[in-house]
């Protein structure tokens, strides 16, 4: 196969193999904590911090890091002091950063086409530094998953018996908070700020309709993830299609299959035509 | 053997903006059975938020074995603590086993992994609430009183000296309510320490030695007999209320209950 002689597709499906199952990892907690609106509210913080990477001439992923982690403790913070409904953080957030961006992109004095693959994903644009970046900054996310599985898995099930026992809930609801920030901006070269709430939420929620059993979820839900990431890059470049919309397509499908295969739903059919 | 496991001084303290516990002073020995009764939203639950040291008093002195209850620390294991009904997620993706072993996490510590001891000691506890065939079956899929028993089991994991339990049959049919009572009676049997908030009066008239009648201020504390009398009740649910004991059901009649909505 000559694609895969390609520097570019190589980093491609490298990147696409990392985030897919980061994705996937962190999608499991989103979902079970249902956090996908937060998820997206991140992401498109993340466009804010793109355009002042721009403006500042340093790597937009670098600074998108430091945006976004500001902006997921930002609404973190605000929820926890409950004055603000956690939605409502998210809702303000989310337009204002995005208001941000493009009042910095409209500052700049020259266009910049580069902003385009940011936004909606581009396998061309994962530079060695980019994946350099993916690679080191995933292999963290996903230690620190593995470190703090117990406590996270608690949090997430039942948060008031979790601070009852003495874990501290505040501080590892911001640890998870950060992992999705950190998540959220390593995603975004392949598939963009518009579609990476869809790489961590889909193979999560279609893990989420075949088993009960948590671990099940977390390998299921890799597997989809890496199948889509991988699958979506290769069909992009045969195809000649979007990277990002290929993979989140390709995932969707792959939600809606694991859905009508689903025990739980193939039992509730039975029970609606038995009663 | 008097040793005061719970010590309440003229507690208050606020729930969400509103004063929920007023000056309430409480003293639960070792081995005893408290029920706190009350109408909805006269503080029971925080109470035992209190108590469980997830929330501080703006007023009063709190201590459980001898300390705040906020700084109890690594000996947190100490209180088990049963919550209410609608907490948890049942479509969470974890079995009857694992629900149990969670109630361990806390006395692990940071990175440290279940070992060979906290998985016999889940056994045990699963084994307790007769749930041991049960154990990997998703927590989604078991009936109410079940999964009231597992959480029971996870209260119990860490051999707790003070189990708390918030409304922990509500919504659990009487038959299975029947048999979590009947659990609680026999760990109080072997020297356990519990607390049960429950807004039936009927119920808890039975099994518990202690009452203590709640409406954001203590009403009355003592024996099921002496503190479920008509007064009592009338002070707290504002109205008149006469509890009979016949049978095995005790029965409250309430009186002008429209005068009671608030």
């Amino acid at each position: 196969m000559e694609i895969f002689q390609y520097a570019f597709m190589q980093r491609a499906l490298l990147a696409g193999v990392l985030i897919g199952a980061i994705c996937a990892v962190i999608g499991v907690y989103m979902v079970l904590r249902g956090l996908a609106f937060l998820g997206a509210g991140i992401a498109h913080a993340s466009f804010g911090g793109v355009a002042l990477g721009f403006l500042l001439k340093i790597n937009p992923l670098l600074s998108a890091i430091v945006f976004c982690l500001a902006t997921a403790w930002g609404i973190g913070y605000t929820a926890r002091k409950g004055q603000i409904k956690e939605d409502v953080a998210i809702g303000i957030l989310f337009a204002s950063t995005l208001a941000l961006g493009i009042l910095i992109i409209g500052l700049m004095p020259s266009y910049n086409v580069d902003l385009f693959g940011y936004l909606f994903g581009s396998i061309l644009a994962v530079t060695p530094f980019d994946l350099l970046l993916t690679a080191g900054l995933g292999v963290g996310v996903l230690l620190t998953v593995a470190l703090f599985y117990k406590e996270l898995l608690y949090i997430s099930f039942d948060p008031e018996m979790a601070q009852a026992s003495g874990l501290p809930v505040s501080r590892l609801y911001f640890l998870l908070l950060g992992l999705i920030a950190i998540t959220v901006v390593i995603s975004l070269k392949v598939v963009g700020i518009l579609l990476v709430t869809a790489l961590l939420v889909t193979p999560a929620a279609a893990a989420y309709q075949l088993t009960q059993d948590i671990r099940t979820m977390m390998f299921l839900a890799v597997l989809l993830g890496v199948g889509a990431a991988v699958g979506g890059v290769l069909l992009s470049y045969v195809l000649n299609t979007a990277s990002g919309a290929t993979i989140v397509l390709l995932s969707t499908l792959s939600f809606f299959l694991a859905a009508s295969l689903s025990p739980q739903r193939r039992r509730a059919r039975r029970r609606d035509m038995s009663g | 053997m008097n040793e005061a496991i719970i010590e309440l001084a003229k507690v208050s303290a606020a729930y969400n903006g509103e004063l929920a516990l007023q000056e309430v002073s409480l003293t639960v020995q070792r081995g005893e059975f408290l029920a706190i009764v009350g109408p909805n939203g006269s503080g029971k639950t925080t109470l035992l938020k209190v108590v469980l040291g997830l929330l501080r008093p703006l007023a009063g002195r709190v201590r459980v074995f001898g300390r705040p209850p906020w700084q109890l620390g690594t000996e947190r294991w100490r209180i088990g603590y049963v919550p209410q009904v609608h907490q948890a997620d049942l479509r969470f993706p974890v079995n009857a086993y694992q629900t149990v072993l969670m109630g361990r996490y806390g006395q692990l510590g940071l990175f440290h992994r279940p070992g060979p001891r906290d998985r016999a000691a889940a056994e045990q506890a699963l084994e307790r609430v007769a749930l041991s065939e049960l154990a990997q079956h998703p927590i989604g899929k078991l009936s109410g009183g079940q999964r009231q028993r597992v959480y029971l089991a996870r209260a119990l994991v860490a051999q707790p000296e003070l189990l708390l339990l918030d409304e922990p049959t509500t919504g659990v049919d009487p038959g299975a309510s029947e048999s979590f009572y009947e659990l609680l009676s026999s760990l109080h049997a072997e020297g356990l320490t519990i607390v049960l908030i429950s807004h039936d009066v009927g119920v808890v008239a039975q099994q518990v030695d202690q009452v203590a009648c709640l409406n954001r201020r203590l009403i009355v504390h003592g024996r099921p007999q002496e503190v479920l009398s008509s007064e009592a009740l009338a002070q707290m649910y504002g109205c008149e209320a006469v509890l009979f004991l016949h049978g095995r059901v005790p029965h409250i009649v309430v009186e002008r209950p429209e005068e009671n909505r608030s």
